[in-house]
């Protein structure tokens, strides 16, 4: 998409204020604010309100499809006709700016026969399939037709030529097509080009004749593209995964949040009969907004395979034998009885709060403190002991006000996929400048590629670099540092560059603008490290312990040949992964849409997990078998219920028990201070990214790994590069 | 007996029901798909000649910078009437010209119906069968143009030399009917001109377009009807004061 122009952008607030005017206004005077009237009511509006926003204000909803306060206004669904005094002909009230004085009527009768007639044309080329539709009980048309439509049909034609009939697009396997519903309302395209950055989609013919599609044989591939589903008013677009397995009102909607990255997207996991059935996106306006990525709303069927549903202990071939619970934790015991203090933990990217806090105190209690997570991240100098050296401090919000925004050894669109649509939001709205240390990936927008030699780092921080002026100048300027480079061996010297980096912008704009950001890529990171894990497993590989316990930890970060023979590996998490596979002792527990758990975003906001499934076969959840372990060991932890484990949590870190609110970070200057006396010296090795291509975004997690709809995007995305339509600069 | 009743069941009904007139849709024959084929794939490159190269550089000199996607119109004129119509490659080739999303190319390429997105013979001849021409004898046209060339409407000669369509109206009513050929309107037609017009053609040659019966752009065929007396003086129809 072409970048809105600054006065487009911000049609209110900026028109007002950059628009030469005669007279003598002058440029810092708010405008005006005018009266208009909707069905009597008055209210006042800031000029530039349309009439469906004047119209909200006071509670009064005008019916609609193709506008979305999201996206470009369109106007051509026509549905928000409504009658205003004086004007000759109803207005489409999403596109027409209010004018004073304007009286509206939204319930007239020249309302509701501009209504009717809209409805009736709609409906005229819109198929009577509702039986068989997916999104009957959730169709913005059903819905509308009736509220406001006709009691009465004047439709005869069907003996004759019977009604417009469009084939369908094959547009990949998330989202499953019937173009025939399509009532061209082009939230889908507006969405593919100005939120996900995808030109894919676009309307092709004229007249009766027009459809929406790619024209060419192609697939819309995006890591936002699940998110055109919700926006589709009626049955065209729906989920394929989902297609024919559930009506709406027959599911058990429950609030949760997504783990799969570390954004902690807020969602809506609907279940049935004891089965996740679908995952739709929570409207949160400071983490993501009204989307979802492709990854959590549709991983959700790696959640019925691969699943441990038993305990296992290695038989004397080394494969793992089902057995019953009391045998698992007495071997658990007596393995953990004989390692006495040698024993130690990885926790992995899934794992929740009250696990990880179990999990420590059970160890520390045994003397041990052994506690790592699976990610590094450097120990020198200030370490993980003050939070704004791991948070995303600035906020996800933080980023729609930014100018300038330097991205270093990150491509967030997959690491973190609606952290990067806010950055395209502000790229778009905003006029945002972006800089990129790290490989050139494409970042579905236009940025400043520095190079991938991590020396450019200093060469910013000197200011040699002519980016650095633009960060200097910048009013806010940003800095996103990808969490993976702090895996690196020079990861402390970089950590203290971007800090120094960090303060030195601070000082300059001098107010609250927090520019040190850190984008985790896992979603039990934060947490863990508040709760004090250590990061990385060099401790554990440098003395390996007797007994290993993963909690979920399946990135391989320490495989059976770090560790001798003698080594008891207990893994305890949802997934047949990596983990389990060379565990002695298997120990099944609940995925997050099982659980009541706390997890903890990038930003350090803590959030929480509801239980919408019961854990499958004999998985417990996380904590309680650690309780249960602990009891049997010997070291019985003091808690017994779910309050008295937060009571527990909230003893250690207050922030992580304040649901919903994200703690800010302080000590920055300290931070500096103290990283400054670490080693200084940065490597010639380019920076590196783990997810580079849409390809690699699918399957991160032992969860999306299970997943065969992740598995199905994989093998699309291959097939797409395959086609001779593939684009490598826009896919 | 019967009848009585039953008319008036009849004007009851004329009355009751609302009458709404339906007629059925008449769609494209056009696809607004793209689907490979032999003549028309990405394999096959398209590339502006020389001359045309420097008309892409004139069209493009018009627009100011952040506009240049205005030229994509010209630009697929120019490409088609190089290459005869319009291939998916061509498109592709405007899209990179002007550096926007192919989407947004094909979008416009099947908005417009001049823009042949099939192949097309050398003479597209287009033949309006709109009221006015219809009136004036326009379905014998058509027809002694289907059995001139051998070919149904939206068909392409074997040899590649013609193209058949029937068009809505182009405008040049007074001198129905009439039928255009690429980028020449042929007028007052009948059978046997528009014979002539199509046999010229066949032999490579252009015949001369306008009317084809003598008269003059849209003068009367033959004397004039009206301003023909001789004008009045001043003073006319003025009252004596």
């Amino acid at each position: 998409m072409l970048r809105v122009p600054l006065s487009k952008a911000l049609p209110n607030a900026v028109k007002a204020v950059c628009s030469p005017k005669r007279g003598s206004t002058t440029l810092a005077k708010a405008p005006e604010k005018i009266e208009v009237f909707i069905d009597d009511k008055s209210v006042m509006v800031e000029p530039g309100t349309t009439v469906l926003q004047a119209a909200a204000m006071v509670g009064v909803e005008i019916p609609r499809f193709c506008y979305h306060e999201r996206l470009a206004v369109a106007g051509n669904c026509r549905m928000c006709l409504v009658e205003v005094e004086k004007s000759p002909k109803p207005v489409a009230a999403c596109a027409m700016p209010v004018m004073k004085g304007w009286r509206i009527k939204t319930n007239s009768d020249m309302t509701k026969k501009a209504r009717e007639g809209v409805m009736e044309f709609l409906l005229v080329n819109h198929p009577l399939d509702c039986p068989i539709c997916d999104q009957g009980g959730e169709c913005d048309l059903q819905d509308q037709s009736m509220a406001f439509g006709s009691d009465r049909s004047r439709f005869t034609d069907i003996q004759f030529s019977g009604k417009r009939a469009v084939e369908d697009k094959d547009v990949g396997p998330l989202i499953k097509t019937v173009m025939t519903r399509c009532i061209h309302c082009t939230r889908c395209i507006r969405f593919a080009s100005e939120v996900a950055g995808i030109d894919d989609l676009g309307t092709t013919g004229r007249g009766s004749d027009m459809q929406i599609g790619t024209y060419v044989e192609k697939f819309f591939l995006s890591e936002l593209s699940g998110n055109v589903i919700d926006l589709c008013p009626v049955g065209a677009l729906t989920s394929k995964p989902y297609a024919f397995t559930a009506r709406p009102w027959e599911t058990r909607k429950t609030e949760s949040v997504d783990v799969l990255d570390a954004v902690g997207s807020n969602i809506i996991v609907s279940t049935r009969t004891g089965e996740v059935m679908r995952i739709l996106p929570r409207l949160n306006e400071e983490v993501n907004e009204e989307w979802l990525s492709d990854k959590a709303r549709f991983s959700y069927d790696g959640l019925k395979r691969q699943r441990l549903i038993t305990p296992m202990l290695k038989g004397p071939e080394g494969e793992l034998l089902p057995v019953e619970w009391e045998d698992a934790l007495s071997f658990a015991s007596k393995a953990i009885r004989d390692a006495g203090s040698e024993i130690g933990v990885i926790a992995g990217g899934q794992a929740d709060a009250e696990a990880l806090i179990a999990l420590k105190d059970l160890i520390n209690k045994l003397g041990s403190e052994l506690v790592c997570t699976e990610r590094a991240f450097p120990d020198d100098g200030a370490g993980t002991d003050l939070r704004s050296s791991y948070l995303l401090n600035s906020k996800i919000t933080g980023i729609e006000e930014a100018d300038v925004v330097l991205l270093i050894g990150t491509n967030p669109r997959f690491e973190a996929p609606l952290v990067n649509s806010r950055i395209r939001k502000a790229w778009v709205h905003n006029e945002l400048e972006v800089g990129l240390i790290g490989p050139c990936v494409n970042l579905t927008y236009s940025f400043d590629h520095l190079g991938e030699d991590p020396n450019v780092i200093e060469e910013v921080l000197s200011g040699k670099h002519p980016f650095a002026k633009k960060l200097l100048n910048a009013k806010k300027p940003l800095i996103i540092l990808g969490s993976q480079q702090l895996e690196r061996n020079d990861g402390v010297a970089i950590l203290s560059k971007v800090q120094q980096m960090a303060k030195h912008l601070s000082s300059k704009i001098g107010s609250e603008w927090k520019v040190l950001n850190i984008l985790q890529q896992v979603a039990s990171q934060v947490a863990a490290l508040d709760l004090g894990y250590k990061a990385g497993v060099e401790s554990l590989k440098e003395c390996p312990p007797k007994v290993l316990f993963l909690l979920g930890a399946d990135e391989c970060a320490i495989t059976r040949d770090d560790l001798p023979q003698s080594t008891t590996v207990i893994y305890l998490g949802s997934h047949g992964d990596n983990g389990a596979s060379m565990a002695d002792i298997v120990l099944p527990a609940a995925a997050y849409t099982e659980k009541q758990a706390t997890y903890v975003n990038t930003e350090g906001r803590a959030q929480q997990t509801l239980v919408a499934v019961t854990p499958p076969g004999m998985a417990r959840e996380d904590w309680k078998i650690i309780r249960a372990i602990s009891e049997v060991v010997g070291k019985k932890l003091p808690y017994d219920t779910l309050n008295e484990i937060r009571g527990r949590l909230e003893q250690v870190s207050p922030n992580l028990t304040r649901y919903g609110e994200a703690e800010e970070a302080n000590f920055y200057d300290q931070a500096v201070e103290l990283s400054k006396e670490a080693c200084n010296k940065l490597d010639c090795e380019p920076l590196e990214v783990k997810y580079k291509d849409l390809e690699d975004y699918y399957m991160t997690d032992p969860i999306s790994r299970a997943s065969t709809t992740m598995a199905k995007c994989v093998q699309a995305v291959r097939k797409q590069k395959e086609s001779k339509y593939y684009d490598s600069g826009t896919a | 007996m019967n009848l009585l009743p039953n008319l008036r069941r009849l004007v009851q009904n004329l009355v009751t029901q609302r009458t709404l007139k339906t007629s059925s849709i008449s769609l494209s024959e056009n696809l607004f798909v793209h689907r490979d084929s032999a003549e028309d794939n990405p394999d096959i490159k398209f590339e502006f000649n020389e001359e045309n190269k420097k008309r892409a550089d004139a069209i493009l000199s018009i627009y100011p910078e952040g506009h240049k996607r205005a030229a994509m119109i010209p630009l697929l004129d120019l490409a088609q009437r190089q290459h005869g119509w319009l291939p998916i490659s061509a498109m592709h080739k405007v899209a990179e010209i002007l550096d926007l999303p192919k989407m947004r190319v094909y979008e416009v390429a099947t908005f417009y119906t001049m823009f042949m997105r099939k192949p097309t013979g050398k003479y597209h001849v287009q033949v309006c069968t709109t009221t006015p021409c219809w009136l004036r004898g326009s379905d014998e046209v058509l027809s002694c143009c289907k059995s001139e060339l051998g070919i149904g409407v939206g068909e392409t000669s074997k040899d590649g030399m013609f193209t058949l369509s029937e068009v809505e109206c182009l405008g040049a009513c007074v001198n129905a009917p009439m039928i255009q050929v690429n980028d020449d309107y042929y007028e007052d037609l009948t059978p046997e001109t528009t014979r002539k017009i199509l046999n010229e053609l066949k032999a490579s040659k252009k015949p001369p377009p306008g009317p084809q019966n003598g008269r003059f752009a849209a003068e009367p065929k033959g004397d004039f009807t009206s301003l023909k007396s001789e004008p009045p003086g001043p003073g006319f129809k003025m009252q004596d004061l």
